[in-house]
């Protein structure tokens, strides 16, 4: 029989159970993933009782509430809290999504919190993007050169501009990559559905003249064929976009433009 | 004594903030030549420019006649004449090359049938100086700030800038008067890192979280404005904190004027479009401070709206639904979210929500922070700088007008990287400093790290937003305000019965907060005491007890200094010059929307 030999402090313990003070009329578990690297603990789940009468409507309200009233030790990102830094990116539920625009009421029973899956994890929640921000910067992610170098601006047609929404809107919370099942066994070379959205917004870009160099860099087995259409990516999006579709259409430049 | 181990860092120039300001100011020292590094306390697309939505004012002349003199006009007239024109006058005129830059850079911009970047209708921004509405700020969609965040961080890099990512900024390195670099934690390994540097520009951003609701980021607490306090310099013009109209009721996030600009109106209890008994020409496009007072004056003569009358309605429905998609579809999405309205069918309910600080670092328009000397003249801080909304330069005055935050981060972050150019050689020799203003700034940290008293820092940030937000609001009088000053005392007091639960060194967000406590709680009394200082009516200060603007004895800077627990006060004088011949001082008259 094969052994399989798992990192020692990959099992999670049971941890603390917080009961709520204030009576039990609206009350709601959540679940929480907790991690100290200074503890030299294992992971444990704690759970949180709360008071949903006196806790605003989101999960990172909830969050809040916990880390005002109830254990300040509790870790993890937050900024704007309306949906647009990206900082608060999370598993919820079983979901990857943004605890600031989701609701409490969306979910039915105890509430999981977990951080983004596959990542390595800094501390509770908050998970190291460091890889996939590097991959960001693989791609290169700046305008090249530029067709007008003259002073004014560079014109772009309405049509063309359009061609950039539901692309440049992306907030690199990692939703999406960290949900592709090809990016959690090939992460370290599948560049996974963000970056690629973000390849195809400047590959799209009419201003950018760098387009088949562009396409080369990625026109890659590893880099962009990992992608198996499993489509958890456009699933996953907190921004309603489609990381899918860019790959897809990536794909199809390469055919139609004869990069190989 | 507490000892940490420190890692050093030596480079030419630090830039604290990767933010637009931040960004834009570490983009040109990369281009000069200069050894930069940027530290951010978030991954830089994570800052708050992100949130920014209607767009950034230049007078391109995409969309009607414009010129930079209008946009200077309007700008000195929205900040109530206590913008120095010199420096409007550098905002307005580098304005359209800085946009024109961004255009390059990659920024998708909305635009025009003929390819050009779109220009939409803002508050206060007028034609042929205040004669009919002008279309200068450059959009992308509503999600300009975010279009802009994110290409700025792609150029910085191209140019290779070395960001110090999740490092908290402690404390700035003073010696001899001059600024020799900051100490910073790194919250990834919990190290402490000690960064020399000839210049350090602090691009920290505004403190709004100050209050119990605003528009702002969690993270928008002044760390900036907090060392700067904290170094025995002052902030300038504190009492100025804008209030922006339309915040959606309960939770404060940002609905922005752009949605104004395109047609929206605000509309009371009695279905009365108010704004044109307020400001018969621009209506809902008056300056930010006259609508949010405006809005405030309705809901007190009990014609707001909902159960408790306690709001206004903004109505986008009537707008035609290409329009709300193509141009307005952030906001309609947070309308959703937030206040389960569908903006095609529904009005959303908005209330005037704290937004900006026109107030901060005082600097000149090189972006060189500046002080007073022992005899009271000005003084350059050696080897210190500000920009963006940490600032006070002074173009906002005493009321920014919206868009005018964008296009001041990326001009001023430019200035300032061009003065840093000129003053510093790259890789030229630093000097020696000791060791004790480490320590001093350890110590503080060690300090709050091992806090064993028993209130939380959520308990004492609590009393403070809860004070701001009753005594020193939209409308403000002797009465409150001193009430203010006293009770902000308080949760200045409550630090040394302050409890840390978590002391470990690594992503310590429990320190981190209370880290932003100790530098909001100093900007809040600064913002107090200079509020109850201030016995007139100008721009955002608004008192009820002094009505009107006292150009004879208030046409002037406050100067606040933060020292063990009291605040200081002194002046400065406004600039009532212009920077160049292309354009006259607009003498101070009757302000009328």
């Amino acid at each position: 029989m094969v052994q399989f030999a798992l990192p020692k402090n990959s099992k999670i313990n049971p941890g603390k159970y917080h009961r709520s003070s204030n009576g039990n009329k609206n009350l709601k578990k959540f679940k929480v993933y907790r991690w100290n690297p200074e503890d030299g603990k294992n992971p444990s789940i704690d759970t949180f009782e709360l008071n949903l009468n006196d806790c605003g409507p989101m999960i990172l309200d909830a969050l809040i509430k916990i880390k005002n009233e109830t254990d300040s030790t509790l870790t993890f990102r937050r900024s704007c809290r309306e949906g647009v830094c990206g900082s608060c990116a999370m598993n919820i539920d079983g979901s990857n999504t943004l605890a600031c625009t989701k609701a409490i009421s969306d979910i039915k029973g105890d509430i999981n919190v977990y951080p983004l899956p596959h990542m390595p994890v800094i501390k509770d929640l908050v998970a190291n993007l460091t890889k996939l921000y590097k991959q960001y910067e693989s791609i290169e992610p700046w305008m090249q050169s530029l067709k007008n170098k003259d002073i004014k601006e560079e014109k772009q047609s309405i049509s063309e501009r359009s061609k950039l929404d539901g692309l440049y809107e992306c907030i690199m919370c990692a939703c999406c990559s960290t949900s592709c099942p090809s990016y959690w066994w090939n992460g370290d070379k599948y560049l996974g559905p963000a970056v690629l959205l973000q390849a195809y917004r400047w590959i799209i870009d009419s201003r950018d003249n760098e387009r088949k160099k562009r396409l080369k860099k990625v026109a890659d087995e590893l880099k962009l064929f990992r992608c198996h259409t499993i489509m958890n990516c456009t699933n996953a999006c907190p921004k309603g976009l489609n990381p899918a579709k860019a790959i897809g259409s990536i794909k199809k430049m390469l055919v139609t433009e004869k990069i190989k | 004594m507490s000892s940490y181990k420190i890692i050093d860092h030596e480079y030419d120039v630090v830039v604290v903030g990767a933010g637009g300001s931040g960004l834009r100011a570490a983009v040109g020292l990369a281009e000069s030549g200069l050894k930069t590094a940027c530290i951010s306390k978030v991954f830089p697309t994570r800052s708050h420019t992100a949130a920014a939505q209607g767009g950034i004012s230049a007078a391109l002349g995409n969309m009607g006649e414009d010129d930079w003199r209008w946009h200077m006009y309007d700008t000195v007239k929205g900040a109530d004449w206590l913008g120095d024109q010199d420096a409007i006058e550098y905002l307005c005129k580098e304005a359209p090359e800085a946009v024109i830059e961004l255009e390059k850079y990659g920024v998708p911009f909305s635009r025009t049938e003929e390819g050009k970047i779109y220009q939409r209708p803002f508050g206060g921004m007028t034609k042929n100086y205040g004669n009919g509405v002008a279309q200068r700020t450059c959009a992308a969609a509503d999600r300009t700030g975010h279009a802009i965040l994110h290409t700025l961080y792609g150029q910085a890099l191209k140019k290779k800038t070395e960001f110090f990512i999740e490092h908290f900024a402690l404390d700035l390195l003073m010696h001899n008067d001059k600024c020799q670099g900051v100490l910073t934690w790194s919250l990834q390994d919990g190290t402490i890192n000690r960064f020399r540097s000839k210049i350090t520009i602090l691009a920290t951003g505004g403190y709004g979280r100050a209050y119990f609701s605003a528009t702002s980021a969690h993270t928008c607490t002044g760390d900036g404005g907090g060392m700067v306090l904290r170094a025995g310099l002052p902030l300038q013009d504190m009492e100025f904190v804008q209030f922006h109209p339309t915040g959606i009721y309960g939770v404060g996030c940002l609905i922005t004027e752009g949605s104004r600009g395109e047609g929206g109106f605000l509309v009371n209890s009695e279905g009365e479009r108010f704004m044109e008994r307020y400001a018969p020409s621009a209506k809902d496009l008056a300056s930010r401070d006259v609508v949010s007072r405006s809005m405030t004056i309705e809901i007190n003569e009990g014609r707001g709206v909902g159960k408790n009358k306690d709001h206004i309605y903004l109505h986008l429905n009537h707008l035609d639904p290409k329009v709300l998609s193509e141009r307005l579809p952030g906001i309609s999405e947070s309308a959703k979210v937030f206040a389960g309205v569908d903006v095609t069918k529904e009005p959303i309910p908005v209330l005037p929500t704290v937004h900006y600080n026109m107030g901060g670092i005082s600097t000149n328009y090189h972006g060189q922070v500046l002080t007073k000397d022992a005899n009271g003249s000005n003084k350059i801080v050696d080897g210190l700088m500000a920009v963006g909304e940490a600032a006070c330069v002074s173009v906002h005055g005493a009321n920014r007008l919206g868009s005018n935050s964008l296009i001041d981060l990326v001009v001023f972050g430019k200035a300032a990287a061009k003065k840093a150019a000129e003053l510093v050689k790259p890789n030229s020799k630093h000097e020696i400093i000791p060791d004790s203003e480490t320590q001093k700034s350890l110590d503080r940290f060690d300090k709050l790290r091992n806090s064993n008293g028993s209130t939380s820092t959520a308990n004492l940030r609590s009393l403070m937003q809860k004070t701001m937000q009753n005594k020193c609001a939209v409308f403000r009088t002797n009465k409150t305000l001193q009430e203010g000053v006293n009770e902000i005392k308080k949760p200045w007091e409550g630090l040394s019965d302050l409890s840390v639960k978590d002391r470990s060194l690594i992503f310590n967000t429990d320190l981190v907060e209370t880290l932003e406590f100790d530098n909001l709680i100093r900007q809040s009394m600064v913002t107090m005491a200079s509020a109850e200082n201030r016995k007139e009516s100008r721009g955002a200060h608004s008192r009820e007890d002094f009505k009107e603007r006292d150009d004879n004895n208030w046409m002037k800077h406050t100067l606040a200094w933060h020292k063990s627990g009291s605040v200081d006060i002194d002046y400065r004088d406004v600039h009532k010059h212009t920077l160049s011949n292309d354009v006259q001082y607009f003498p101070p008259k009757a302000r009328v929307y």
